[in-house]
């Protein structure tokens, strides 16, 4: 009966909606170029910060290393009077592929994002679940308690888990204290502490897409299985769950795409043969100071890394259709 | 028009974007890019108290950030702190440095010739950086555990200690641990091995990749600056450190009044020497304060200020007299002739040999 009372409820809104964005058009003759001055901001904003960078790493990245200031050569130059030169150098890319090092790290970033990634969603999914299904009074309280970490730097944080997990850290003096172990565990430079670190902080990440998705979900569509005879669990795989996919997808991107080219966790976590491809970035920076590689390195990333954003798009059309 | 809005609006966008620090013809400021923890806390007070150029002090941590920041260009920094190798050596060669104008620097006579002889590797001629603070790279141990693992008789004093496989398994249990840094480690392993420290042939290469990658199993981990706490903690027993660092474990185990003693040597086969110098980028916006600052850092009363706060030798020879005792008869602060005759600085190498250096040390590290 509910749901029936739900979709009638919603058919009956959409002219007034209709009748709303023809309004639009209206006051858009009375002020030419609101819209479009509206529309602008975001657009600026991809072109200045996403756009224009990338051009100029994707420029790095064709040019050819020299000693000096800066430390590549000008794809542009004026060979002789009158004759324009563009010299592209395809051969940083090239290096990708002459040694299995860059696609071996690549893969392994790959792997322990998304390990991450679950464990993420295991972790988050109940907290989300519990925040969206408790009162209203502390329901402020709990996402303040989610949101809170990020009122300390990012950097504090990590180090904070050093000093946690090191072998006369926090975490093995309880252990040894309650009796579990008998020799303190070597958990920081491992992949461990790298995982441990990256589903700590990309977390919030998680619950909060997963929070917006549950709360906002009809919660007759839950009265209406069990009138129907489902009993709570089975009501949850089969409506819960599936309503609750968008804010899954949306959550795992959020923590998969930044965990790939995750630096800081690895770096003060892991041990030296934890491999990500951030860090073989940060060596052809800094020790070969090849920026031209470290950038055809950056762009690789990025190409490899749209598949995974044009999925999420995919979802996120789907969702809001 | 909506077209020129927004061509007004990338316009603005591009004056920012290319917005170079105004530059007025010398005003009375200088900007100094130095090290973290590197100065006296009254140093810079009495510089402008002497000169009336204010100065703007900012620190950095890494080498890699200073080569950062001045390969990008208009970093506008003044003076800056580099490490003499790699680093000074390749943004010599680079161009990123003005040359040294010595008539500006009165007080260059008081420096060591023996420093600046070594320094001449990174820099042909002294040109462009003069000698800060220096230190040589070591081993750190905690001795009483240390003796207490080894045969009685082992002699302290040797790359062994870090490199010999059957040493190393006797110490495993306690944590060695290596810097990150090809530069250190390789020219050590060199040393180890008999051959020259400063060689460049890929054989070496090769041979010094071996020894470390055999070391690798009996390693706690690789990091450059981890140890100094953990040494000072008794987390660890052994560490392949800069000196420098090495001496501040060692001062912290003292001040923590745990019982841990911290030994430290410069292996006999010879160490790399680090020197960390002053220098001024090509484009600095205030060339003349900035040797007027060089020339006042190298006065003996405010050097040896400095090393008597930081604890790292200075090249000034006149400086000597003015610093502390117990700091000028440590061994490996201040050296005997012997030691410091087997100091050397790693040359400037190809980019090709760096590449294969780069790669031989991921390889080290990953197994990869």
């Amino acid at each position: 009966m509910t749901a029936i009372k739900v979709e009638s409820a919603s058919r009956r809104s959409s002219p007034g909606g209709r009748d709303q964005g023809r309004k639009g058009p209206a006051i858009g003759r009375r002020l030419p170029g609101g819209r479009f001055l509206v529309g602008l901001p975001p657009y600026l904003w991809l072109g200045l910060f996403f756009a224009l960078p990338f051009l100029i790493v994707l420029k790095i990245s064709l040019a050819e290393t020299q000693i000096g200031i800066p430390p590549y050569k000008p794809l542009l130059d004026w060979a002789q009077a009158g004759v324009l030169e563009l010299r592209l150098n395809l051969g940083n890319y090239r290096t990708l592929f002459s040694d299995d090092l860059y696609v071996i790290a690549y893969l392994n970033s790959l792997k322990i994002a998304a390990v991450s990634t679950v464990l993420c969603l295991l972790v988050g999914y109940p907290m989300a679940y519990g925040i969206a299904r408790s009162s209203d009074r502390h329901r402020n309280a709990l996402l303040m308690l989610v949101v809170l970490p990020f009122w300390t730097s990012f950097l504090i944080r990590v180090y904070a888990w050093m000093g946690i997990l090191k072998t006369e850290g926090l975490l093995n003096a309880f252990l040894l204290w309650i009796g579990v172990i008998l020799q303190p565990l070597q958990i920081l430079e491992t992949d461990l502490a790298v995982y441990i670190g990256i589903v700590y902080s990309y977390l919030p990440f998680m619950v909060l897409p997963l929070y917006a998705t549950l709360e906002k979900m009809d919660r007759s569509l839950l009265e209406a299985a069990a009138d129907l005879g489902c009993r709570p669990f089975r009501a949850f795989l089969s409506v819960t769950l599936p309503l609750s996919i968008p804010g899954m997808v949306a959550g795992s991107m959020l923590v998969f795409i930044p965990a790939v080219g995750e630096f800081v966790i690895p770096d003060l976590l892991g041990g030296p043969d934890t491999l990500m491809i951030a860090k073989i970035l940060w060596s052809e920076f800094f020790d070969n100071r090849d920026w031209p590689v470290a950038s055809a390195i950056a762009v690789a990333m990025l190409v490899a890394l749209v598949a995974p954003i044009m999925i999420f798009q995919h979802f996120q059309r789907r969702a809001t259709e | 028009m909506r077209f020129r809005i927004a061509i007004c609006l990338i316009a603005l966008g591009l004056s920012i974007w290319s917005a170079a620090p105004a530059r007025a013809a010398e005003e009375k400021v200088l900007n100094v890019y130095n090290w973290s923890d590197y100065i006296a806390p009254d140093t810079l007070q009495k510089f402008t108290a002497e000169t009336g150029i204010k100065v703007n002090y900012d620190v950095y941590d890494s080498n890699e950030v200073l080569a950062a920041k001045l390969q990008a260009g208009d970093s506008g920094y003044d003076v800056v702190f580099p490490s003499a190798s790699p680093f000074l050596a390749q943004q010599v060669k680079a161009g990123l440095y003005r040359e040294i104008d010595r008539s500006q620097i009165p007080n260059w006579s008081g420096l060591d010739p023996a420093v600046l002889k070594i320094l001449a590797v990174a820099d042909p001629s002294n040109a462009h950086a003069v000698p800060y603070m220096i230190s040589a790279t070591g081993i750190g141990f905690n001795i009483d555990k240390v003796k207490a693992l080894l045969p009685p008789g082992t002699k302290l004093d040797s790359w062994s200690l870090l490199f010999d496989p059957a040493i190393l398994a006797k110490l495993k249990g306690c944590g060695v641990t290596f810097l990150d840094t090809p530069t250190e480690v390789f020219p050590a392993a060199l040393a180890y091995l008999g051959k020259d420290p400063t060689s460049q042939s890929l054989d070496d290469l090769a041979a010094a990749a071996a020894v470390a990658s055999k070391a690798r199993p009996y390693l706690k981990y690789i990091h450059s600056s981890k140890y100094i706490n953990d040494l000072a903690n008794g987390d660890i027993c052994l560490a392949h450190g800069f000196v420098g660092d090495l001496v501040q474990a060692r001062n912290r185990a003292k001040e923590a009044g745990k019982d841990v003693h911290i030994g430290i040597i410069i292996p006999r086969e010879g160490a790399v020497l680090g020197i960390d110098s002053m220098a001024i980028p090509i484009d600095a916006p205030h060339p003349n304060n900035a040797l007027k600052f060089i020339n006042f850092i190298i006065r003996p009363e405010i050097v040896s200020a400095i090393t008597n706060t930081v604890g790292y030798a200075n090249a000034v020879i006149p400086a000597r007299a003015l610093v502390k005792p117990d700091i000028l008869t440590d061994p490996v602060i201040y050296p005997p002739e012997a030691v410091r005759a087997k100091e050397f600085l790693v040359p400037p190498a190809s980019p090709q040999y760096e590449r294969a250096r780069t790669r031989a040390w991921i390889k080290v590290k990953t197994g990869l």
